[in-house]
C-alpha cells in the first residue's frame, strides 16, 4: 500500500480520534452524546473517501447517512424522549458473558484476517476514471449494473411505501374546518364557553405568577383567568391580598399605614368577591394613582 | 489540472490557498455585518420608517455596535444544559457555514496586481463541488438540532425538532430542483456550471426547477415565511432561547452566513454566476468578462438574491407548521420531480438526434392540446348550481335574505347580502329617504373579502 505523506498524516491524525469516536458511542450514557459520536466518525470516514480519490463517494456519505439517516435518527430519540438512559438488568440470563465471548471471537477473527492481508498496488484506477470519479462511477452504476440499481430502488419504494400503510391511521370523522371551529365556538357562548382566549393571571408590581388572578375592566377579579387546576386545588391567591402586600410596601415610606398587614399571600379566598379596596377610603390619592398603575 | 473542473488551480501553492481562504472569511465576516444593516435598512424602508441611522454613515457602523455588546454580555450557560453540546452547537453552526464559500467561484482567472500572477478567483473546485455544499447544508443543521436539545429547555427542543422536519424535507426539494442544472451542465462543479452558462443562464430554460430552489433555499435557512423552528410567536426564539452572548452570536452569525451561502449557489448554478449581463457581455468582445471585472457582477447578483430575502421577509407572513410541510411534500418535491423527468424526456430526445426546432414544435402542439382540452372540458356543475349555492353560513334560506342572527349567534352580511337601514340613522338624520342605500354595503363586503 502506498500513500502519499499527506494523506498519511491525515489518517494518523484522523483514525485514532475515529477510534475514540466509535468508543464514546459503545461508552456513552446518553443517546445524543452517542449519535454526536457516530456522526463524527461518519464524517471522518467521508474525509478519508476524499483523501482516496473517491469525492463523490465521500460528500454522498455526509449528504446521505450524515445529513439524511443519522438526522431521523436524532429526530426519533428526540419524539421518545432523549434522557431515557439504559437499563443495566440483564434481560436474558447470562447475556452480558456471551456478548463478551463472541466479541472476542469476532475480535480474534477479524484480527486474524487483517494480519493476513496484503495490499498490492491499485490496478486500472486512472483508466476507470478517465472521464472524472462521478462520471466514471454513473458508468458502472447506470450501464453494468443498471437491473440491480433498479431492483434496489423498487424494493426501497415498496419499503417506503409499506411504512407509510403500517403507520397510516384512516381518519373517523370529517376533519373540521376552520369555519366549522369558529361556528363551534360561537354556538358555545351560550353554555357560557368564551369566544376569546382565557385572560391571563394578573401581573402586578410584586408578583407575576399563575396563581394570581387579572383584574377585569370593572376593577374586580378574573377567576377564570387563573388555572383549573390551581383553583380546584384551592392555590389560588386573591387579588386583594397581593394589592394589600404592595400597599404595605408603599407605606413603608410615609407611616400612614392603613391597617393592613403583610397577610399571607395563599388563602383560598372565593373568587369575584372583589377587591375590598384597601386603598380606596384610606390610603391617599396620590398612592390610589400608583397602584392604580401597577395594576392596569 | 482536476480532470472536469475547469478553473485552472495548478499553480496554487499553499500559502495562495491560504490567503484566499483568510480572504474569504474576511469577506463573509464583513458581509455579515453589511447583511444585518442592509436587512434592517431595507425592512425599514418598506414600512416606511428610516431604520438605523445614528452610527456611522447611514447607519452602517449599527451591527458592528450591535456585534461588539454581544461580545461584551454575560455568558449565561443553563443549568439544565448539557455544557459539552451545549457549546459545540453554535460552533457546528458557524463552521458548516464558513465552508461553503471554498467553492464558490468569484471569477474566472485573475491577475494579482503589480504582478502577472494568475489565479482563479475560487479556492478550490471538485467534480462534485455543489454536493459538497449540500453536504455542508445538511452538516449545519446539527448545529440548529444539538442546540435546541442540549439547552434543556421545551421551547428550544420544539425548535429543533421542528428544524430537523423542516431541513430534511427542503433540502429534498434543492437537491431535486439542482439536478436539472445537473442535466444541463453535464458537471457538478461549480467552475464547469458558470462556464456552461455562456450562452444562456440557466435560470430562463430551468425556471421551474429555480422557482422551487428560491422557495426551498428560504426554508433551509430558516427566514420568514419559513423561520418555523425560531418561531417567535409561539416558541419565544426557538432553538436559540437559552443562548447568549457570543455562543449566540455564533448562531447568529451562522444563519446570515448561510443566507449569503444559498444566495451565491443560486448565482452559481441559475444566474450565470460571475458571467456580466447581456448586454454588458457584448461589449467590446466580452471585456466585461475578463479581469476583475466578474468579481463586481457575482457580488451585484447575490445582493440580488439578497435583497429577495428581505424582501419576501418583508411581505410575506409566516406559515402555520402543517400548512408548511404539507406544501414541502405534496407541491415542492412532486413538481420538482416531474421537472426532472420532462428534462430528461428532453435531453434523452436530443441524444437520439430531434432537433431543437422539432422539440419547440411538439411542445408547442401539446400545450395548444392541452389548452383546447381545458378550455373545452364541460363544467362539473351547471352555471344556475354555482350561482345559486351559497357558504354554509347563509344556510337554505338563499343568500340575498339577509338573517342576522343565522344559527343562533348575531352575524355579518355575506357578501351579496345588504344590511337593513339601520333604525339609528333614522335619529340622527332626520329625512327618512338617507338611510344607507343598499348598493354601498356589498362593494364594502367585496373590500372586507379582498382584504
Amino acid at each position: 500500500m502506498t500513500a502519499s505523506g499527506a494523506e498519511a498524516a491525515l489518517f494518523w491524525v484522523l483514525a485514532p480520534l475515529m477510534v475514540l469516536a466509535a468508543l464514546g458511542l459503545l461508552f456513552a450514557r446518553k443517546a445524543v452524546h452517542a449519535a454526536v459520536c457516530v456522526m463524527f466518525v461518519m464524517v471522518g470516514l467521508a474525509i478519508l473517501y476524499v483523501a482516496q480519490e473517491a469525492p463523490f463517494l465521500g460528500v454522498v456519505q455526509v449528504v446521505v447517512y450524515t445529513g439524511a439517516v443519522m438526522m431521523l435518527f436524532l429526530f426519533v430519540l428526540m419524539l421518545v424522549g432523549v434522557d431515557a438512559a439504559d437499563s443495566l438488568t440483564e434481560t436474558i440470563k447470562g447475556q452480558r458473558w456471551a456478548g463478551v465471548l463472541l466479541g472476542l471471537g469476532l475480535a480474534v477473527v477479524l484480527l486474524g484476517v487483517v494480519a493476513q492481508a496484503t495490499f498490492p498496488p491499485a490496478v486500472g484506477l486512472a483508466e476507470a476514471e478517465e472521464l472524472t470519479n462521478p462520471v466514471a462511477l454513473a458508468r458502472v452504476l447506470l450501464g453494468d449494473y443498471v437491473l440491480a440499481m433498479e431492483v434496489v430502488g423498487v424494493l426501497l419504494v415498496t419499503a417506503a411505501l409499506a411504512g407509510l400503510v403500517l403507520t397510516h391511521r384512516r381518519r373517523l370523522s370529517v376533519r373540521p374546518t376552520q369555519r366549522v371551529l369558529a361556528a363551534a365556538r360561537v354556538a358555545g357562548i351560550e353554555e357560557g364557553r368564551s369566544l376569546t382566549p382565557l385572560p391571563a393571571p394578573g401581573v402586578y408590581a410584586q408578583n407575576n405568577a399563575m396563581d394570581t388572578p387579572a383584574l377585569g375592566p370593572d376593577g374586580q377579579p378574573l377567576p377564570h383567568s387563573v388555572p383549573r387546576v390551581l383553583r380546584i386545588r384551592g392555590q389560588e391567591r386573591s387579588a386583594t391580598a397581593v394589592l394589600a402586600e404592595e400597599e404595605t410596601l408603599v407605606q413603608r415610606d410615609d407611616l400612614r399605614l392603613i391597617g393592613v398587614g403583610p397577610s399571607s399571600g395563599r388563602t383560598a379566598e372565593p373568587a369575584g368577591e372583589g377587591p375590598e379596596g384597601p386603598a380606596g377610603p384610606t390610603g391617599s390619592a396620590g398612592e390610589d394613582e400608583d397602584s392604580d398603575g401597577e395594576v392596569r | 489540472m482536476i480532470p472536469g473542473v475547469a478553473a485552472d488551480f495548478s499553480n496554487d501553492w499553499l500559502w495562495v490557498s491560504l490567503i484566499k481562504a483568510v480572504l474569504i472569511v474576511v469577506f463573509l465576516l464583513t458581509s455579515v455585518l453589511f447583511a444585518i444593516w442592509f436587512e434592517r435598512k431595507v425592512v425599514a424602508r418598506m414600512q416606511v420608517r428610516p431604520g438605523p441611522n445614528w452610527h456611522g454613515p447611514f447607519g452602517l457602523l449599527q451591527s458592528l455596535a450591535d456585534a461588539m455588546k454581544l461580545l461584551l454580555k454575560e455568558d449565561v450557560s443553563v443549568t439544565r444544559a448539557d455544557r459539552v453540546v451545549y457549546l459545540l452547537a453554535p460552533m457546528i453552526s458557524v463552521f458548516c457555514a464558513l465552508l461553503v464559500f471554498a467553492v464558490i467561484p468569484f471569477g474566472p482567472e485573475v491577475t494579482i496586481p503589480f504582478t502577472d500572477y494568475t489565479t482563479p478567483a475560487q479556492l478550490t473546485d471538485f467534480p462534485v463541488a455543489v454536493l459538497y455544499v449540500l453536504a455542508c447544508a445538511s452538516m449545519g443543521v446539527y448545529g440548529i438540532v444539538l442546540g435546541g436539545w442540549s439547552s434543556g429547555s421545551t421551547y428550544p427542543l420544539l425548535g429543533s425538532v421542528r428544524s430537523t422536519a423542516q431541513v430534511i424535507s427542503y433540502e429534498l426539494a434543492m437537491g431535486l430542483s439542482l439536478v436539472s442544472v445537473f442535466i444541463m451542465a453535464g458537471s457538478m462543479s461549480t467552475s464547469q456550471i458558470v462556464a456552461s452558462q455562456t450562452s444562456i443562464w440557466w435560470f430562463l430554460p430551468l425556471l421551474p426547477a429555480f422557482v422551487v430552489y428560491v422557495i426551498s433555499m428560504i426554508g433551509e435557512t430558516n427566514r420568514l415565511p419559513f423561520d418555523l423552528p425560531e418561531a417567535e410567536g409561539e416558541l419565544v426564539s426557538g432553538y436559540m432561547t437559552e443562548y447568549s452572548s457570543m455562543k449566540f452570536a455564533w448562531f447568529f452569525l451562522a444563519e446570515y452566513i448561510n443566507m449569503l451561502n444559498v444566495s451565491a449557489v443560486a448565482t452559481t448554478l441559475f444566474l450565470g454566476g460571475w458571467r456580466a449581463p447581456w448586454p454588458l457581455s457584448a461589449i467590446n468582445d466580452g471585456m466585461f468578462n475578463t479581469g476583475w471585472w466578474p468579481v463586481l457582477w457575482f457580488l451585484a447578483k447575490l445582493w440580488l438574491v439578497m435583497f429577495v430575502f428581505v424582501w419576501v421577509r418583508g411581505t410575506l407572513l409566516r406559515l402555520r407548521y402543517d400548512q408548511f410541510m404539507s406544501f414541502g411534500w405534496k407541491v415542492l418535491i412532486p413538481v420538482a420531480l416531474v421537472w426532472i423527468v420532462v428534462l430528461s424526456v428532453f435531453q434523452y430526445l436530443g441524444l437520439a438526434g430531434v432537433t431543437r426546432t422539432q422539440l419547440i414544435t411538439g411542445v408547442a402542439v401539446a400545450a395548444v392540446v392541452v389548452i383546447a382540452a381545458l378550455w373545452l372540458w364541460p363544467d362539473r356543475r351547471p352555471a344556475a348550481e354555482k350561482a345559486g349555492s351559497g357558504p354554509p353560513g347563509g344556510g337554505s334560506r338563499g343568500a340575498r335574505e339577509f338573517d342576522a342572527f343565522a344559527d343562533g349567534f348575531p352575524v355579518p352580511p355575506l357578501p351579496g347580502q345588504a344590511l337593513p337601514p339601520s333604525p339609528r340613522a333614522r335619529r340622527h338624520v332626520p329625512q327618512a329617504s338617507e338611510v344607507p342605500s343598499a348598493s354601498a354595503a356589498p362593494a364594502s363586503d367585496r373590500s372586507e373579502e379582498t382584504r
